[in-house]
């Protein structure tokens, strides 16, 4: 498998917070409402694994060099792994395992709606993220894949409409967002300086 | 004045905690042998008083406090069957937004905030207004040890042993006048110390106000706080005076009160100017009525660990139903939140 060492160093430190916020979690060093602090760590975790691997192609596009791609997919499903996390702890901690208080909150809650459309389109990503969906689907895989950039934007409306007092915080997340998605637009795509020489030139 | 609430709700001391976990019999036997031993020494008072509940930081109580401890009526109001909330996260998980936004902000900073020397201004429709050093201000009141639930409108909830006199016994000093229909509250507003109110994100006006209709205030349950877990409150829980309304949500209940105010309208609260859909005058505990952004039906009781995540039903009233339901009959309360 090509660039070996980086995908497991991708891996590792991917895998190695929610290991360590349960470890915190542990020696009772998250404080009185240790589940409140998993839940909003684990939905932040997964807003920046998404806005990272977004952050893959156009890194790619700078730099040339493939290994950025060879971890997309890893950390996409890391972003996946996040937000079953996070899912699992709100179920846990917040509703406590109170399905018909669930209920009430996907009909009442804008910002629940918004965060179970966002895990839904995840999931769909996650499910279709192996090479036989890819030979399955075809063209059509890379346009049900764009779902991704609808994410984004349903993700941060999920974190704005939690967030109270300090908007600061949202607002960094909400720039990167923006701005990854901008880079797709083709217009400014074609502008996406290289700071590599194509092989072509430099075999001559 | 003493007021004694005999109600269903009340039990004794050993229905309160499960003793072993935080109430440990064999240091408060240690400690009440310890206090015999010297208690002809008066000043070892405050050092016996802090050990009646584990975990106590001991603080630096001022002079008036600590004479106050001997006449102190403690278990005057208690909860039945449940824990008390240890002393480590009812001062380190805190909401008070002049120091900080975070849980833990409040603990860090509320350090730099000096409550001695501490005036409290009494003022508007009473016919005794006037300014008083804090040791003149509780003068007239014993302390009583009220044990009350405490349920933030964020959804966690926690039970905590207050000392403090009713407001009742306040309006009978001051004399409100009959055009007096509400009281109103406010909190110190000093930049210097209080880093809250120096950030340019605070959407908050301050200083912090809240206030209650005067029968409300009247109802025996509502007090002015100056202590908990037998000390004086530490800084980040409101010292060294505060509200405590235990049937409302967390954020009536002002800190650290330097105004006193009885009026003839309805207060212009802190949160109602931020938010009014969300955060209503009368912010009574009530299951039935969800904030927008999440259910009040169920809150998280602190500590919580992962394994044990403690979540519970909400009482109406926070479970103080018997006492002050009385209030609102005829009241919508889902239109009055």
């Amino acid at each position: 498998m090509k660039f070996l060492p980086w995908r497991v160093g991708v891996f590792v430190a991917a895998a190695i917070w929610p290991l360590y916020w349960l470890y915190e979690a542990w020696i009772f060093a998250l404080g009185p409402d240790p589940g409140k602090v998993l839940v909003d760590r684990l939905g932040l975790g997964t807003l920046i694994l998404l806005l990272v691997t977004l952050g893959m192609t156009p890194l790619h596009k700078l730099t040339g060099w493939p290994g950025w791609i060879a971890v997309r997919r890893q950390i996409g499903l890391w972003c996946f792994a996040y937000v079953v996390l996070h899912l699992c702890a709100y179920l846990t901690f917040v509703l406590g395992f109170d399905w018909s208080q669930l209920g009430v909150e996907l009909r009442k809650r804008p910002y629940i709606i918004v965060g179970s459309l966002g895990f839904l389109c995840l999931l769909a990503l996650a499910v279709t993220s192996n090479r036989y969906s890819q030979r399955r689907l075809g063209a059509r895989w890379k346009k049900l894949h764009r779902l991704v950039y609808v994410v984004v934007g349903l993700g941060l409306l999920h974190m704005l409409w939690i967030v109270r007092a300090d908007l600061k915080e949202w607002a960094v997340y909400a720039c990167i967002g923006v701005g990854l998605l901008a880079l797709r637009i083709p217009l400014v795509k074609s502008r996406i300086p290289r700071l590599y020489k194509k092989k072509s030139a430099s075999a001559i | 004045m003493l007021i004694k609430l005999p109600k269903a709700s009340d039990c004794k001391e050993s229905d309160v905690t499960p003793e072993s976990f935080y109430l440990s019999r064999r240091t408060l036997l240690g400690s009440s042998l310890a206090g015999l031993a010297v208690g002809a020494l008066p000043r070892w008072a405050s050092a016996e008083d802090a050990m009646r509940y584990e975990g106590v930081e001991p603080g630096k109580a001022p002079a008036w406090f600590t004479d106050k401890l001997a006449q102190t009526q403690w278990q005057a109001v208690t909860v039945k069957g449940e824990a008390i909330t240890p002393f480590k996260d009812a001062t380190h998980y805190n909401n008070f937004y002049e120091f900080g936004t975070d849980k833990g902000d409040p603990a860090q900073n509320a350090g730099a905030l000096k409550t001695e020397p501490w005036t409290v201004v009494v003022d508007g429709e009473v016919g005794k207004p006037g300014r008083y050093a804090l040791e003149d201000f509780m003068k007239p009141y014993q302390l009583e040890e009220r044990i009350y639930r405490l349920r933030c409108v964020e959804a966690w909830s926690m039970v905590i042993p207050w000392m403090g006199f009713p407001i009742s016994a306040l309006l009978k000093q001051v004399e409100p006048t009959s055009k007096a229909k509400y009281i109103r509250f406010e909190t110190l507003q000093d930049p210097k110390v209080m880093p809250g109110q120096r950030s340019g994100f605070a959407l908050i006006d301050w200083p912090y106000v809240e206030g209650l209709r005067l029968d409300e205030a009247m109802n025996p349950l509502a007090i002015l706080a100056v202590g908990m877990y037998g000390r004086e409150l530490p800084n980040q829980n409101g010292a060294p005076l505060r509200l405590v309304v235990p049937w409302k949500y967390g954020f009536k209940s002002v800190k650290s009160i330097v105004r006193i105010s009885l009026v003839e309208d309805q207060p212009k609260t802190t949160w109602q100017s931020i938010a009014a859909d969300e955060y209503g005058f009368y912010a009574n505990v009530n299951p039935q009525v969800d904030h927008p952004r999440w259910t009040q039906a169920r809150e998280r009781r602190l500590p919580s660990s992962l394994f044990s995540p403690n979540v519970r039903d909400t009482q109406m009233f926070n479970g103080y139903a018997d006492e002050v339901a009385s209030l609102y009959s005829g009241l919508d309360l889902r239109k009055n939140y």
